[in-house]
């Protein structure tokens, strides 16, 4: 498959080692990836903030570097989650290309129906299913079927785990107070599960969260499911 | 309570300061959370109800001028006074009017959300009447002057012991244990007597059948079904959103209801009533159709859907930012997500422009309504219209800037770039610790991961 990788803007500047390993997981699988130069934001906070109007260029752009590819493949189910559902359902606008993008976790499992990419990590591992994952993207379980067959990775239950970290975009940022107070619960849930890592798959969850967890002197670290697929 | 103009952030910031207050929230809404979850997962038709629930709702809407009219036309035959009320201070003056021509110094009352939000207690007070609160939960808040926190229960920011020293205060002089059976006890003894002089009896409703002009209350203490059959004159209050086309509707909304409000199978009572009969309950049945907002709210196309509600408070039970703040930072009788998108159109986007940002859209709400109501969407809706009402034009030129930077790949590198020179001098230990404002609200509570040496797309981005 010839396949076009959409790093979104969080990835591409925060999390480049996600996106690195999405490219090489995909390749590793015996597909194509191209990174196009000119991809850029895929608007979602300019929705979710109420500038609906700003986003329709992004989104127009999307379309037009993305439309030639048998599948795209990115690495945050927040942003194809915007893809998939804001773009036709508040933007009006309709795209062959939008039902192709996929998260990684879906396309892995659902789409090209594989589980194990060979991976080890020895690590005590927890798992935060992002809200988008499973409310928007609906992933359901793709990330976790990963996740268990990952050799020597202890997968460890995160208490209330379904519960929303408090990120929600310019919301961290305009009621900070209250996302702080989710953050508190979410960072305390992932210390009590006692694992050396706190997976996710989306980088501005994984912003919020390590923000919290470092801010707090944690020794638990955050990472990105792509890492953990890739590492050998 | 959020005081007028104050807003959600600003009103949140009192309740979060208050330990006491998180705690009780956090038990409370976890209890009735699980409780929910259990009864609706024994249903195998679940979603099909909620499928048909919002197919009932969306057909009303759509018809509503004629299954009002409907319904008039079968309250008249059954007996009942209509009256049309175009806002809280016309449904306000039927009840004043009412009590009057009885000579009614009190009224008794179900709770009700129609008649909180239009202030009717407040508004009899000044006729010299007095309107005493039945439900145990309300009783409560009227006996302290507090405000309802919660659509179902409205003292949930109460505990059984600051409940107890309040009835100590107030009705229950030597009371000792603050078990909720000698709790429930002090309230019956004190409302009892009022039940059986009553005059006037007020209610709202949580439906109205418009073929047979039947109105229906649910409720768990009895104090409903007292106020609605002993007093011999009863108004009833009903926001014109709440009507089901056939009895057989409720078939859906009676499963609906109290699994997802108070993870009951089914509620304890269910009093439906139709007109006046002779002999039997109140021989005086005024109804007061009102609208306070409600027909701006069904122009919108997308924001109408938020008249679906059926007030079972699931949304709020499950919400992460209601759970933390509590309901009196969303300064209205509707809180939490519903409360988010319900009060702004309600009372115009101009006067409430904070409460569609008070979430950080999980869709957790969406995903536990039982009439599907997209919470999440709609919030989205009266984000962009509070931009367009009362928007900054910071924040809108800063919104543009980045739409102009993002749009392009080599726009966004060259972004990038300053960002890594920028981020230089904020450093320390590998994370940034503070920033300057606006972005020092994030660094107040949490660091923040630096931007990479080199981005992904600048190393291996390739020319399409």
């Amino acid at each position: 498959m010839r396949i076009g990788l959409f790093a979104t803007c969080v990835a591409d500047a925060m999390f480049p080692a996600a996106a690195r390993a999405t490219a090489t997981l995909l390749e590793r699988l015996g597909h194509q990836v191209v990174v196009p130069r000119e991809q850029g934001c895929c608007g979602q906070m300019h929705i979710n903030a109420g500038h609906p109007h700003d986003a329709r260029a992004l989104a127009q752009r999307f379309i037009r570097t993305y439309g030639e590819f048998d599948a795209v493949v990115s690495p945050s189910s927040s942003c194809v989650g915007a893809i998939r559902d804001l773009y036709p359902n508040v933007l009006g606008l309709e795209a062959e290309v939008l039902s192709r993008t996929l998260e990684l976790s879906e396309f892995l499992v659902h789409r090209l129906g594989v589980e194990d990419v060979g991976a080890r990590f020895p690590h005590r591992v927890t798992y935060h299913p992002t809200c988008h994952s499973l409310r928007v993207a609906r992933v359901g379980d793709a990330p976790l079927r990963l996740l268990r067959s990952v050799r020597e990775l202890e997968l460890l239950e995160l208490p209330q785990a379904t519960e929303c970290c408090g990120f929600g975009g310019t919301f961290s940022i305009k009621n900070a107070e209250t996302s702080s107070a989710i953050l508190l619960d979410k960072c305390a849930a992932v210390q009590r599960s006692g694992a050396e890592f706190c997976a996710a798959l989306d980088g501005s969850c994984l912003l919020q969260i390590g923000g919290g967890l470092s801010r707090a002197g944690s020794a638990v670290r955050t990472i990105h499911l792509a890492e953990i697929l890739v590492s050998r | 309570m959020r005081a007028p103009g104050e807003s959600f952030p600003a009103a949140a910031h009192h309740e979060l300061a208050n330990p006491q207050l998180r705690a009780n929230l956090a038990n409370a809404t976890t209890t009735i959370r699980t409780k929910r979850a259990r009864v609706v997962e024994e249903l195998p038709d679940w979603q099909a109800l909620r499928d048909a629930g919002s197919a009932i709702k969306a057909d009303v809407m759509a018809n509503l001028d004629t299954y009002l009219l409907e319904f008039e036309a079968a309250l008249t035959a059954a007996g009942a006074t209509v009256h049309w009320a175009r806002d809280g201070a016309e449904a306000c003056a039927v009840v004043a009017q009412v009590a009057r021509a009885h000579g009614a110094q009190e009224v008794v009352k179900v709770k009700s959300l129609a008649t909180d939000e239009i202030e009717l207690n407040r508004s009899l007070a000044q006729e010299g009447i007095h309107a005493l609160e039945t439900d145990f939960a309300e009783l409560i808040l009227q006996l302290d002057g507090d405000w309802s926190s919660h659509i179902l229960v409205p003292a949930i920011h109460r505990n059984r012991t600051e409940i107890r020293d309040l009835f100590r205060r107030t009705i229950a002089p030597g009371i000792e244990s603050d078990e909720p059976a000698v709790l429930a006890e002090a309230a019956r003894l004190h409302l009892r007597e009022r039940f059986l002089e009553a005059k006037v009896g007020v209610s709202g409703a949580n439906f109205g059948v418009a073929r047979t002009g039947t109105l229906c209350v649910v409720e768990s203490e009895g104090n409903g079904r007292m106020c609605t059959t002993l007093p011999p004159v009863l108004v009833t209050i009903i926001g014109i959103e709440k009507l089901v086309p056939t009895l057989a509707d409720l078939e859906v909304f009676l499963q609906l209801l109290p699994r997802s409000a108070t993870g009951e199978r089914m509620n304890p009572y269910t009093s439906l009533w139709t007109g006046v009969s002779d002999g039997d309950g109140p021989q005086e049945l005024h109804v007061v159709l009102l609208d306070n907002g409600r027909t701006r709210v069904l122009a919108d196309e997308i924001g109408r859907q938020a008249l679906h509600c059926i007030r079972c408070s699931a949304c709020l039970n499950v919400c992460p930012v209601y759970s933390r703040t509590g309901g009196h930072a969303y300064g209205s009788v509707y809180p939490g997500p519903i409360g988010a998108i319900l009060t702004p159109q309600l009372i115009g986007i101009e006067n409430a422009p904070s409460l569609p940002f008070a979430s950080s859209l999980c869709g957790a709400c969406y995903e536990v309504c039982p009439v599907k109501i997209d919470i999440p969407r709609v919030l989205l809706h009266l984000r962009a219209r509070a931009v367009d009402t009362v928007g900054g034009r910071g924040e809108r030129s800063a919104m543009r800037a980045a739409a102009w930077v993002f749009a392009r790949g080599s726009r966004l590198r060259a972004a990038q770039r300053l960002g890594r020179i920028a981020q230089r001098l904020l450093l320390s230990g590998g994370v940034i610790r503070r920033l300057p404002p606006p972005l020092s609200a994030w660094t107040r509570t949490r660091d923040l991961r630096p931007l990479a040496p080199r981005g992904f797309v600048e190393e291996r981005g390739e020319r399409e």
